[in-house]
């Protein structure tokens, strides 16, 4: 050996290196043996979690009758790892898709800023809400194509055509509502509008979740533990809706052609009958592929078919007000049942009259005759009953109660306390209002606001509101909230009107008259004594709106409805034969007046509602 | 033909067995962290481990090459071979193209080829012919310049390649210097650096007070005022001093607490200026009593508290960001899970459920199913750990422990001091990359992206390292023909 003073170093560096060597062994120890933490972690990644969807519960009429069920769908689905010499073509031609498509849902998927979990190793969807005709093809040859597979999910089936604001429909949730809700995970299918959304927590079930156990291959062993972990799925629960199918049907069809709204109730329960808003759409275009498609085309259709005018829409009410106008002024002492206004017809001021009857008018005869000038005294003589006063103070007090009684028919807010997705609020305009709008010195009067006594000015209803407030016309002074939903629970919610009932009968009277001799006589249905009014409204928009609001039978009402048609003239000539129908097949099972439900259907008010 | 038959005897046919178990060892875990579920064998050239083999044979050819090669070329081309790679080198920096940020990669039709895996071996080799030459002495200044030039070079050149883990493998062959006469305090200073570095970033975070000073600077310190009595009690046997010196170190403690109260002291500066304070009283000390190993004390001292005060600037703009997370995750500063934490975690993960025995070959599910990256490269000892366990990890870990050993023995044995320097070179770079690498995928070791030999996946790597050992064996071989 050499002389080398340094030689015993390589003591030193042979400790460094069997020192360290040491320490990793310990390490090795501690991480493989002694701790079961990484065990844990390791067991997360070897189950495969495998969600179990629950069918979503169906959707009964009132009757029973089937109107949403689910039928079976598909998703392909795919994992990019696994992919590997697939012959693209025949795999497009399978799918019935062009390569372009195929090229641009491969980048889509793999763009982690469109599609946040991407992972090269899990499934990816490819495409969704497959018809069982659309992917049999695929599946015999689905071994050709290695990383494709083939998920199974339910989808709605819809028995009729109608509805489709009232059912609502299902499409994938968004990012927000995944944040809000932990339930969803991205490619969810949730209810979007209608009672789709708003029973969606009863309707979508509770998801299930099978833990399977896989080998180094990524093969499927089997189930862990035997399934004893595991969760079924459970089905979301079915659903009764207070609907009149067959009445829902008839309304559609009556609104053929024309843009508006039916609502009917019934006023005892406050149980929604009909719920129509035209244009409309077929509930099952937005079901499967192509949903986005109709859905972008209804979405841009001009005259607004995805809108629910029947509880969006707010109209001026017009004459349809004057009942309950009728009802506040008596109640109010503004005037009684003998109280008399003189009316000079169209020489009428400030508000001319458009009817030709006798002077002066009683309330009856003016609810019959629908005598402006009646109305507008019986406002005035209402809110200025203690004078104007200083400022406007008394006036104003007045004005404020008009308000409060106005507002206990369910008018001028929506129902917090009901299932109805999306409503507007309506509008019966305030005393802070109208102090804006005229200014403190000159003040405002009852003859400022005069257009409010017939229903014309500020006053904003929407048809639910208006059909509503029929049926607490027709129960003698209470409302239940207009619900979808058949249960008990919703009865329970009863609002009571401002008016008490010994104000009611004169106003029955003045509308039964409306069909016995007033505007509506032509829409008179034997045997049956019916309540109503017609309106006719001037709007900036075009031809007056026809609107008709009532309730039959005039004993122990069954039905209270509001309509509305949109720029198509007087209201006794289009909107009040449709209530007169649906009275008709209601109360009486079958229409017999087939004519009359056949001249209403043909009438075309909008040459723009699409045929469906 | 008579060469043949002496190579027989001279060749060290214990460290070619440990070469061959090591990379067929490599090659299987290979073939077990890149199998596919539609794998169709271990030879299929379209997957990695396919792919593998072709460079193990090849290796094992270019191995047979090298012991062909007279001895005596090693030492008479050394710095040809050096100037040649130092110019190959150069060359990838311009024209090697982007790959995963780095720039070192040449590539020539299907292959593609890493000049840094030569690097070592050139380096190495220029190393052994240097300091050999017959009037080196590595207490000469003018001797260690180019020594160092010798290392810097390729050093900087894979730096500027974006390759930096494999340009701190130089830093191994401090190892390689130490035992050829560099003072072993240069070791220890890098031990203390590492030690302060991490005390002062890992606690940097906590601050004292509004502002006035962090936990980690201050027990950085700490550690140095330590260092300075434990060596005046221990070494230099001044038992007195130390006691004054510590009773100083209270009083001006007691003394900077009672300012704080009526003044806001930045308690960095204050531990700056005693630790400064008691570096001069132990100066004047060994003045006095002419001890020489006292200038040391207090260079290392000043030294030290200038790198504490520059760490954290060295920590922010010196390092790159991807670093300094990897360095705040391996401190447990940040739990980076899904980013640089990542890797480390899922390796931990696939090593920790292998449990004692493994889960058996081809069973590793973690590392099947794609949890762990660059599970056939970097963190192809996660394969071993899932699927061999304890048992198979730690018997990897004891045959490159032998395989060490056999290599510091080698070099021990040789005659020529350039064969001993060669043989510590390659020793000092094989366990370099091992603990970096088996380290990293323990999570005690920043992630920094260097291969295990023989094992991770990779021609120019297989190959590299095969060159380093073969032109080793060559060098021993020839202590039997001199013999003669």
């Amino acid at each position: 050996m050499i002389n080398d003073s340094l030689q015993s170093r390589q003591r030193v560096i042979a400790t460094i290196i069997t020192v360290v060597i040491v320490i990793y062994i310990l390490r090795l120890f501690s991480i493989q043996i002694l701790q079961s933490r990484y065990k844990e972690g390791a067991d997360s990644n070897a189950f495969l979690k495998k969600t179990l969807f629950p069918p979503r519960g169906l959707i009964y009429d009132r009757n029973g009758v089937l109107l949403v069920y689910n039928k079976p769908a598909y998703d392909i689905t795919l994992i990019i790892r696994e992919i590997h010499n697939i012959d693209t073509i025949s795999l497009c031609r399978s799918l019935d898709i062009s390569k372009v498509e195929f090229i641009e849902r491969i980048k889509n998927i793999k763009d982690r800023r469109k599609n946040m979990g991407y992972s090269s190793y899990t499934p990816q969807i490819f495409m969704t809400q497959l018809d069982i005709k659309d992917v049999a093809t695929f599946q015999q040859s689905m071994y050709k194509y290695p990383g494709f597979y083939i998920q199974n999910r339910t989808l709605r089936e819809y028995a009729y055509p109608n509805a489709a604001h009232v059912l609502g429909n299902i499409g994938e949730v968004t990012q927000r509502r995944i944040e809000k809700d932990d339930y969803y995970k991205s490619g969810d299918y949730a209810g979007r509008d209608g009672i789709e959304y708003t029973y969606e927590k009863s309707l979508r079930g509770i998801k299930g979740m099978e833990i399977l156990l896989r080998d180094a291959k990524g093969r499927i062993k089997g189930k862990y533990d035997n399934g004893k972990s595991d969760i079924p799925a459970s089905a979301g629960q079915n659903l009764t809706l207070t609907l009149d199918m067959k009445l829902q049907i008839l309304a559609e069809k009556l609104m053929t052609g024309k843009v508006g709204s039916v609502v009917a109730i019934e006023p005892k329960t406050g149980e929604i009958l009909a719920l129509v808003s035209n244009p409309a759409f077929n509930p099952s275009i937005l079901v499967g592929r192509q949903r986005s498609k109709n859905y972008n085309a209804l979405l841009n259709d001009p005259t607004k078919p995805l809108m629910n005018r029947a509880t969006q829409a707010q109209y001026s009410p017009g004459s349809a007000f004057k009942p309950l106008q009728a009802l506040v002024c008596q109640q109010m002492d503004g005037i009684n049942s003998n109280t008399r206004f003189a009316c000079s017809g169209e020489s009428s001021s400030p508000i001319k009259c458009t009817h030709s009857h006798g002077s002066p008018v009683d309330l009856e005869q003016a609810i019959e005759q629908s005598c402006n000038p009646y109305f507008w005294h019986a406002f005035r003589s209402t809110i200025e009953k203690d004078g104007y006063g200083e400022k406007n103070l008394i006036f104003r007090t007045n004005y404020d109660e008009w308000v409060d009684r106005m507002k206990s028919f369910g008018l001028g807010e929506k129902y917090t306390d009901g299932d109805l997705y999306e409503q507007s609020r309506g509008y019966i305009p305030t005393q802070k209002f109208y102090n804006k709008v005229y200014k403190a010195e000159t003040g405002w009067r009852a003859i400022t606001i005069r257009s409010n006594s017939i229903g014309q000015g500020e006053v904003l209803v929407t048809p639910l509101q208006l059909a509503n407030s029929m049926a607490a016309v027709a129960n003698n002074g209470y409302y239940i909230t207009p619900h979808l939903h058949k249960s008990d629970t919703m009865l329970t919610k009863i609002h009571r009107v401002k008016v008490d009932q010994k104000y009611f009968p004169i106003v029955f009277d003045g509308m039964s008259r409306v069909f016995e001799s007033g505007t509506a006589r032509l829409s008179q249905l034997d045997s049956v004594q019916m309540c109503g009014k017609t309106g006719t409204v001037q709007n900036p928009h075009g031809k007056d709106h026809s609107l008709f609001v009532g309730f039959a039978p005039r004993e122990n009402p069954k039905i209270a409805v509001a309509i509305v048609v949109e720029n198509a003239g007087f209201g006794s000539t289009y909107a009040a034969p449709i209530f007169s129908l649906m009275a008709e097949l209601y109360l009486k099972g079958k229409i017999t007046r087939t004519e009359l439900e056949e001249r209403v259907t043909k009438i075309v008010t909008n040459a723009n509602v699409k045929e469906r | 033909m008579s060469k043949n038959v002496s190579m027989k005897y001279a060749l060290d046919w214990t460290t070619v067995a440990y070469f061959v178990i090591l990379v067929l060892m490599g090659w299987v875990s290979i073939y077990g962290a890149s199998y596919n579920f539609d794998q169709s064998g271990i030879l299929d050239w379209n997957q990695r481990a396919g792919k593998q083999f072709v460079w193990i044979l090849t290796a094992f050819g270019i191995g047979g090459m090298l012991l062909l090669v007279d001895y005596k070329m090693y030492n008479f081309f050394a710095y040809f071979i050096y100037a040649a790679t130092i110019a190959l080198l150069i060359l990838t920096i311009f024209v090697a193209p982007d790959i995963k940020g780095s720039r070192s990669w040449l590539v020539i039709g299907p292959v593609s080829f890493q000049p840094a895996e030569l690097a070592k071996m050139a380096t190495s080799l220029a190393l052994a012919r240097f300091m050999s030459s017959y009037n080196y002495k590595i207490k000469n200044w003018k001797d260690i310049i180019p020594l160092g030039m010798f290392i810097l070079l390729p050093f900087i050149l894979i730096i500027l390649q974006k390759e930096t883990g494999s340009a701190l493998v130089f830093v191994a062959l401090l190892l390689m210097l130490y035992r050829e006469g560099m003072n072993g305090i240069v070791l220890l200073m890098i031990v203390l650096a590492i030690i302060l570095f991490v005390v002062v970033i890992r606690f940097s975070m906590a601050t004292i007070g509004v502002e006035q000073g962090t936990v980690g600077f201050i027990a950085a310190m700490l550690l140095i005022l330590a260092l300075q009595l434990g060596y005046a009690f221990f070494l230099a046997r001044q038992r007195k001093e130390t006691g004054y010196s510590l009773i100083g170190i209270a009083v001006m403690t007691i003394f900077t607490l009672i300012i704080n109260q009526w003044y806001n002291v930045n308690f960095n500066y204050a531990s700056i200026v005693i630790v400064i304070l008691t570096t001069f009283y132990w100066l004047f000390n060994g003045i006095l009593n002419r001890n020489k190993q006292i200038w040391m004390v207090a260079a290392i001292s000043i030294g030290s508290v200038f790198f504490c005060y520059s760490s954290d600037y060295l920590f922010e703009k010196v390092l790159e960001p991807h670093q300094q997370v990897r360095i705040k995750v391996l401190l447990n500063m940040e739990d980076d899970l899904s980013g640089a934490g990542y890797n480390v975690n899922q390796s931990k993960i696939a090593i920790g459920s292998g449990g004692f025995f493994g889960k058996g070959f081809l069973n590793g599910t973690q590392t099947k199913l794609k949890y762990v990256p660059e599970q056939d490269t970097d963190f192809i000892f996660c394969t071993v750990g899932e699927e061999h366990g304890f048992w198979g990890s730690t018997l990897v870990l004891f045959i490159y422990w032998l395989l060490l050993m056999r290599i510091l023995r080698i070099a021990e044995r040789q005659r020529e001091s350039f064969n001993r320097i060669y043989a510590y070179c390659v020793a000092s770079i094989f366990f370099f990359h091992l603990m970096i690498n088996v380290g990293m995928v323990l999570g005690i070791m920043p992630v920094i992206g260097i291969p295990l030999p023989f094992f991770s996946y990779g021609g120019s790597s297989l190959w590299g390292f095969t060159i380093m050992l073969f032109i080793l064996l060559r060098l021993d071989a020839s202590r039997i023909e001199r013999l003669r």
